[in-house]
């Protein structure tokens, strides 16, 4: 008798113990695997409109420099050769400046959409764009709430350009190149939660100078850009009818249904292709 | 006595396989009819423009912008082709899966019209790929993006192709007097009809499920999440529709090729599919009213496009339907064939509401393809006719299969 039932027992439950043990021991001894998704929070009170940033995130890009300035009234989009653009709106309170860029979701619709995982969420927190892996079909634009990445229509070998929260320079140890060369402090860059206690703590102590609302908190399921802004997002052109939910949830619904149909309706329809078989046989057997 | 009718319509019954394709090579019927005549130079300039597009990028010949990213490449080559082509999986449902030998004389047209319709749709998809020499990436490689509605729906398309392929083989087999290979490729078809069926089910309602992401973007009467739904369920009757349009010409284009025997029961054919119509089309309109009251869209209608919604609810849905119901219970045949274009009118309409029309439709600047669009789209059509007839005239699509064929399904 090698193994009595209570003997199996033991060792069943202390091997549970120890697989559960182990799997947090490991946790506990690589905190290095947890990294937190880094972000941006700009700061609308604090933004001049120098357009430092743009010029800076040219440089970084290899893309031509802004020949146009900001202008009330006029909104200039990013495009194919623009990542960041800063915008002059007329408000409220008063004259406001405020930057668009890609809003690097925490739960992207450009990387759901993506067939080749071209379009990435890296686990520092930029969402980036990989040209060996991209086919051009342009589903990331059609997903993308906030309509981020453009397309070079033009060119026979064409780029998806968007945003990469320069992603090059956050794995030499520095930081996106618009938040270093800011001369206003409106761009800070750090980790999601440093920037919404800090978003928070400026609300928090200036209530008068801020409208109460981080947006990108839970603008599509939370964005790793965050701003913090003197009026409602509303009047600086700012989507806010968006869902709070990810949008990949959009999709989840239909996605989870694919399994349960591969299986079950080749089953059903040989069931029927049987059972109308009989039939047809006993009608012939009728007949003759 | 048929033999005798179609002199130029012949298997190959014992000719070397080289010899055989060299003669079936040769152009079979008149060179300069009005078709002929007309699509040529489309398909030629078309071509101009596929090799500008390749050349110059996506933007040298469409009128896509940054806002709005698919146009009538998408929303009518790929997207209502495929509704289009549906015809293909309804039929093979019928006649080998509740074994409906009724709709048999039709089965071998409609599998092959859906066959180059995914062909052809796919290749179009192509085109409009920026950077098509990574198309293969979500097929081999390791850059599956499984988490995608399109990555399913580009494995659909080819698996789906393949099933089409093999439940079309059969009458290739017959055609090259290959009677091994056809016994095989036969014993397969019940499998490949299953697949297929799996598959058209998953992509078609994936075709709509595409644009569940784009739900700011796509005007509310036409977003809901349930268009995956009503894309399957408008695909029977698309396709239906389509097997009615496309009969009516291949009887008249390819009339030596078809029995008499066919001819009678076609007429048998087209009254029983308009039914199904009907009712398919029942199901579709209540869907959605129901989805319509649900989200409680009332005050959109009184807008320009909530007239246009209620023409494309009233006028291509309600009113086609009616026009089946009434010309079904008639026998109204040429009834049925308005009502078949009307329906497929409504389609395009409703694909192109979805994909084109409706989307972004608040931007200032709207999307109008350019003349450069539509001619290579219909180069795409053009050409796909042009495969079709070759085959048509030459294998046993719409005549008998040879008596050899007939003897080994006993």
């Amino acid at each position: 008798m090698g193994l009595d039932r209570r003997n199996f027992m033991k060792a069943l439950g202390l091997t549970g113990v120890s697989l559960t043990v182990g799997s947090q021991a490991k946790a506990a001894a690589d905190p290095d695997e947890v990294v937190e998704f880094y972000g941006m929070l700009y700061d609308t009170t604090r933004c001049v409109g120098c357009q430092t940033c743009e010029i800076s995130c040219a440089e970084a890009h290899g893309l031509p420099a802004p020949e146009d300035a900001p202008e009330a009234g006029v909104i200039r989009k990013t495009s194919e050769t623009r990542r960041t653009v800063v915008n002059l709106f007329n408000t409220s309170k008063g004259e406001v400046y405020a930057k668009t860029q890609c809003m690097h979701c925490n739960e992207p619709a450009c990387v759901s959409a993506c067939l080749t995982k071209a379009m990435y969420k890296t686990k520092e927190g930029p969402v980036i764009w990989r040209g060996d892996k991209c086919m051009g079909c342009r589903y990331c634009m059609v997903s993308c709430p906030f309509d981020v990445p453009k397309f070079e229509y033009n060119s026979p070998n064409p780029k998806i350009v968007k945003c990469d929260m320069c992603y090059d320079r956050l794995k030499e140890g520095k930081i996106p190149a618009c938040a270093e060369n800011c001369p206003a402090e409106a761009i800070m860059f750090g980790t999601r939660r440093e920037l919404i206690t800090e978003a928070r703590k400026r609300i928090h102590d200036q209530p008068d100078v801020y409208a109460d609302i981080i947006y990108g908190e839970r603008e599509a399921g939370g964005t790793g850009k965050l701003y913090a802004s003197a009026v409602d997002p509303k009047e600086l052109g700012f989507k806010t009818g968006l869902l709070k939910e990810s949008y990949p949830a959009l999709s989840k619904g239909f996605l989870y249904t694919v399994p349960s149909v591969f299986v079950l309706v080749p089953v059903f329809l040989l069931g029927i292709h049987e059972a109308t078989k009989d039939k047809n046989l006993k009608e012939e057997d009728e007949n003759e | 006595m048929s033999n005798h009718a179609i002199p130029m319509a012949k298997d190959n019954d014992g000719k070397p396989i080289i010899k055989f394709l060299l003669s079936e090579l040769k152009p079979k019927g008149k060179i300069f009819t009005p078709f002929n005549i007309i699509s040529a130079p489309i398909i030629l300039l078309g071509i101009v423009l596929i090799v500008i597009r390749f050349a110059k990028g996506i933007g040298s010949v469409t009128n896509l912008s940054q806002e709005v990213p698919w146009g009538l490449w998408i929303g009518f080559d790929v997207v209502t082709g495929v509704a289009f082509a549906g015809g293909a999986y309804v039929l093979t449902f019928m006649v080998y899966i509740l074994n409906n030998q009724k709709y048999h004389s039709i089965v071998r047209i409609t599998v092959l019209n859906g066959f180059l319709a995914y062909l052809f749709y796919a290749g179009a998809l192509l085109l409009d790929l920026g950077r098509p020499w990574n198309v293969v990436n979500p097929i081999i490689g390791n850059s599956f993006g499984t988490s995608s509605v399109l990555f399913l729906v580009a494995w659909h398309f080819l698996l789906y192709m393949l099933a089409e392929l093999i439940e079309f083989s059969p009458a290739v087999a017959e055609w090259l007097g290959a009677k091994r290979a056809r016994k095989i490729l036969s014993g397969m078809t019940l499998a490949a009809v299953i697949f297929g069926i799996t598959l058209s089910c998953l992509h078609q309602s994936g075709l709509g499920a595409l644009y569940l992401m784009a739900r700011d973007k796509i005007h509310p009467l036409w977003y809901s999440e349930f268009i995956p739904i009503m894309f399957l369920v408008s695909s029977i009757f698309a396709g239906l529709s389509m097997v009615i349009f496309e009969g009516s010409i291949s009887n008249k284009v390819f009339f030596s090729q078809i029995s008499e025997k066919h001819h009678h029961e076609h007429n048998d054919i087209v009254i029983s599919l308009s039914r199904i119509c009907t009712g398919a089309m029942f199901a579709y309109f209540f869907l959605n009213v129901l989805v319509f009251i649900h989200d409680k869209h009332w005050n959109l209608l009184n807008t320009p496009m909530g007239y246009w919604y209620l023409l494309e609810m009233i006028g291509f849905v309600v009113f086609p339907m009616l026009l089946y119901f009434y010309s079904y219970r008639r026998k109204n045949l040429t009834l049925i064939k308005v009502a078949a274009i009307v329906t497929m009118i409504g389609i395009i309409l409703n694909r192109l509401n979805v994909t084109v029309i409706g989307f972004k439709w608040e931007e200032p600047v709207r999307y109008i393809p350019s003349w450069m669009e539509l001619v290579v789209t219909l180069t795409v059509i053009f050409t796909e006719i042009w495969i079709f007839r070759w085959i048509v005239r030459r294998m046993p699509v719409l005549r008998d299969s040879p008596l050899w064929a007939k003897k080994q399904d006993q």
